[in-house]
């Protein structure tokens, strides 16, 4: 039995059962506790868990970020609450330096359990410096573990494989996806999670892949309905759900299917996730494609604030249809 | 701390509690952890102008006492972590020549594998929590080992040490903010030794006079120590340890102390932004191992023929680390892959989910 759920409760519950879980699991970040959260993620927690295990900080993102990172090495599984992932800027230093590395520096002597979480996301006409979206960033990164789910499931089945996982793991979540619903199945069921590095076919098709991930994954969804009903075009949606680590076979055997790819990316298209994918494809299924590989990104330009044109600058069902339609 | 407020006769430490309940044999140990450093690190210097070691050597000459006066008072649950002049904290923490000199030859038998290097010595078992190498970035790292102490209701402490250079970073005063604020068991000790790499204290921090007084804007403890004598270093750092073991309460340390070479080996300015002058009124006047010998001798506990013997064991222990990482074996190709996960080092099934790397 599975039950409806938003994208924002999902993620809540699957905070809740690993908080439940693990007493060495400690919410960190601005907002979250007393204010019940931002975005409303973690409402309620702090009234369940208190002041130990969930954790307001002041605006310090270096200095709370780090100070996650220290204490993880020592044991305690911190998961962080990036209130915009755009705000990394702030804190780059310990997400890249110190999270990244220390396990490596160190020879393997340290390791680094931490969940850094918040919304990667444009379209919510707050302008440039608020609509970063840096999976595609930190993914390059080694050391770093990067997710980003589209469906309420996936973002309670990533969260938790996120906070058990020994390494950090970076999860980008969306706020135009919290108030979104979807099928969750029930926790009686038995315990639900979402293992990293596995991409889930979220529509089978024949004629083309649409390889996306996060919000992305949702318009793709929109667009191949489109493509079905009015244009006879079967396509097939690869929703890659882990950035890094990549489940490259499940996207090379939807390529080696369809042989047609067009890759949907709200990261911008200059080193993004697509880049790295289109590299991937051409690299192992060149043999395989039909047809140049290609892309439908956030349109390379800071993000813009008009509500009149935002959406127009990131990928949208319109413009993934029209990039299809070029193939056929 | 000036010069000039160095040369003023300051108070006796060797009689507060903590240097009371020293044992001969203790003093004469902690004697031989500071010259082990020097010895050691004036080996590594041989050998890295012999071009045996890459990278940058940030050495710790001159700072001895306060790696040492303070790792003296650790207690089971404390913590330490340092930047990129670490060698000083490792070898006082306990880490063997051996696997730190092997670290500096980027040997596998290094204690970080060859894979961190002079800045990123690690010894967690030891409670060394390493060398870090961007100025000001392991500041929340020691915050976070506090808050970690604390989470886990563990009575203990942080030690947590950076340059005069990194008072001036973000993450610093963040760390700072949240240490108050939070209550964390982390004790700041700045080593100021007069100079962020060429530049020196009056020119880089605003607030020139004392720089643990930043303490005050976060409502937290601070003091101000003579690094060139160990027994004040051990005296007013116990009580910030053990204000903060007991009472939770963070505080900042600024221990006045100099190093006798630059910034690193490739501080090519290094005898131009000071005096010769200056030098060598540190090295005459200050050292810090000098005038603990001076004063174990007067004291009675050591006699001139003892330290001597001392540091010849000093010697040849760095002498014989250099002959271990010398003949110690490279890393392979294949090292490059290891440690950067944990799943994938561990094999397990998860380890067998998704591309972990990318390469050609």
């Amino acid at each position: 039995m599975s039950r409806t759920l938003t994208y924002r409760e999902a993620l809540r519950e699957g905070l809740d059962e690993e908080l439940a879980r693990d007493p060495n699991v400690v919410l960190l970040g601005e907002e979250v506790a007393q204010y019940n959260g931002a975005y409303k993620v973690t409402e309620g927690l702090w009234k369940k868990w208190g002041d130990k295990r969930i954790v307001d900080t002041p605006i310090s993102e270096a200095g709370f970020i780090g100070m996650g990172i220290g204490a993880s090495m020592l044991g305690v599984r911190p998961v962080m609450e990036l209130m915009f992932w755009s705000f990394h800027s702030v804190a780059f230093d310990q997400l890249v330096n110190n999270a990244a590395c220390v396990r490596y520096m160190s020879g393997g002597l340290i390791n680094c359990p931490i969940v850094m979480r918040g919304p990667a996301n444009g379209g919510t006409n707050v302008g440039a410096t608020h609509s970063h979206i840096p999976e595609g960033l930190f993914a390059a990164f080694p050391g770093l573990k990067v997710c980003a789910p589209a469906t309420p499931a996936d973002a309670k089945g990533l969260i938790k494989a996120a906070i058990r996982d020994n390494d950090p793991v970076y999860v980008m979540e969306n706020t135009l996806l919290y108030g979104t619903t979807g099928e969750v199945p029930d926790p009686a069921e038995g315990d639900y999670v979402v293992p990293l590095g596995k991409a889930d076919i979220k529509r089978e098709g024949k004629d083309i892949s649409l390889i996306a991930h996060g919000r992305s994954v949702i318009h793709a969804l929109a667009a191949a309905e489109t493509l079905q009903t009015e244009h006879g075009i079967s396509a097939e949606v690869v929703d890659l759900r882990s950035i890094r680590p990549l489940d490259v076979d499940t996207i090379l055997a939807s390529v080696k299917k369809t042989n047609r790819v067009v890759l949907v990316d709200e990261s911008k298209p200059f080193g993004g996730v697509s880049a790295m994918v289109a590299t991937l494809i051409q690299e192992h299924a060149f043999d395989y494609l039909d047809a140049p590989i290609k892309r439908v990104c956030t349109i390379d330009a800071p993000a813009i604030y008009s509500p009149h044109i935002e959406n127009e600058q990131l990928p949208n069902p319109r413009r993934i249809v029209e990039k299809v339609r070029t193939f056929f | 701390m000036s010069t000039a407020q160095l040369d003023t006769p300051r108070l006796d430490f060797a009689s507060s509690p903590i240097n009371r309940e020293l044992t001969p044999e203790r003093k004469i140990d902690l004697f031989r952890q500071m010259i082990r450093i020097r010895r050691f690190e004036q080996t590594a210097l041989k050998f890295y102008n012999a071009g045996k070691m890459g990278g940058f050597l940030h050495l710790y000459i001159g700072q001895e006492s306060v790696a040492v006066g303070t790792i003296s008072l650790k207690e089971e649950n404390d913590h330490f972590i340092t930047a990129y002049r670490d060698h000083g904290h490792a070898i006082a923490l306990g880490m063997g020549m051996n696997e730190c000199m092997a670290e500096m030859y980027g040997k596998q038998t290094g204690c970080s594998k060859g894979k961190g290097g002079s800045m990123h010595f690690f010894a967690p078992d030891k409670g060394f929590w390493g060398g870090h190498g961007i100025v000001g970035g392991q500041t929340p790292l020691g915050l976070g080992l506090a808050y970690g102490l604390k989470y886990l209701n563990k009575e203990g402490c942080c030690l947590c040490y950076l340059g005069d250079g990194a008072v001036n970073q973000g993450a610093f005063h963040e760390s700072l903010n949240l240490a108050s604020l939070f209550n964390l068991p982390v004790v700041y000790v700045i080593e100021n030794n007069g100079y962020s790499m060429g530049t020196s204290q009056k020119r880089s921090s605003a607030y020139r006079g004392c720089l643990a007084q930043r303490a005050e804007g976060y409502d937290m403890e601070w003091d101000v120590i003579d690094g060139s004598d160990i027994y004040e270093v051990r005296a007013k750092t116990h009580i910030a340890m053990e204000r903060a073991r007991k009472e939770q309460k963070p505080c900042i340390l600024e221990i006045a102390t100099y190093r006798y070479y630059g910034h690193s080996v490739a501080d090519a300015n290094a005898k131009k932004y000071r005096t010769p002058e200056e030098i060598e009124n540190y090295k005459q006047n200050h050292d810090p191992i000098t005038l603990f010998r001076r004063r174990l001798v007067s004291e009675g506990v050591l006699t001139e023929e003892q330290a001597d013997a001392i540091s010849k064991e000093a010697q040849d222990e760095a002498a014989a680390s250099a002959r271990f990482a010398e003949e110690s074996p490279a890393p392979t190709a294949a090292d490059i892959m290891t440690d950067v996960y944990w799943e994938t080092d561990n094999n397990t099934e998860a380890s067998k989910t998704g591309w972990h790397f990318f390469n050609d």
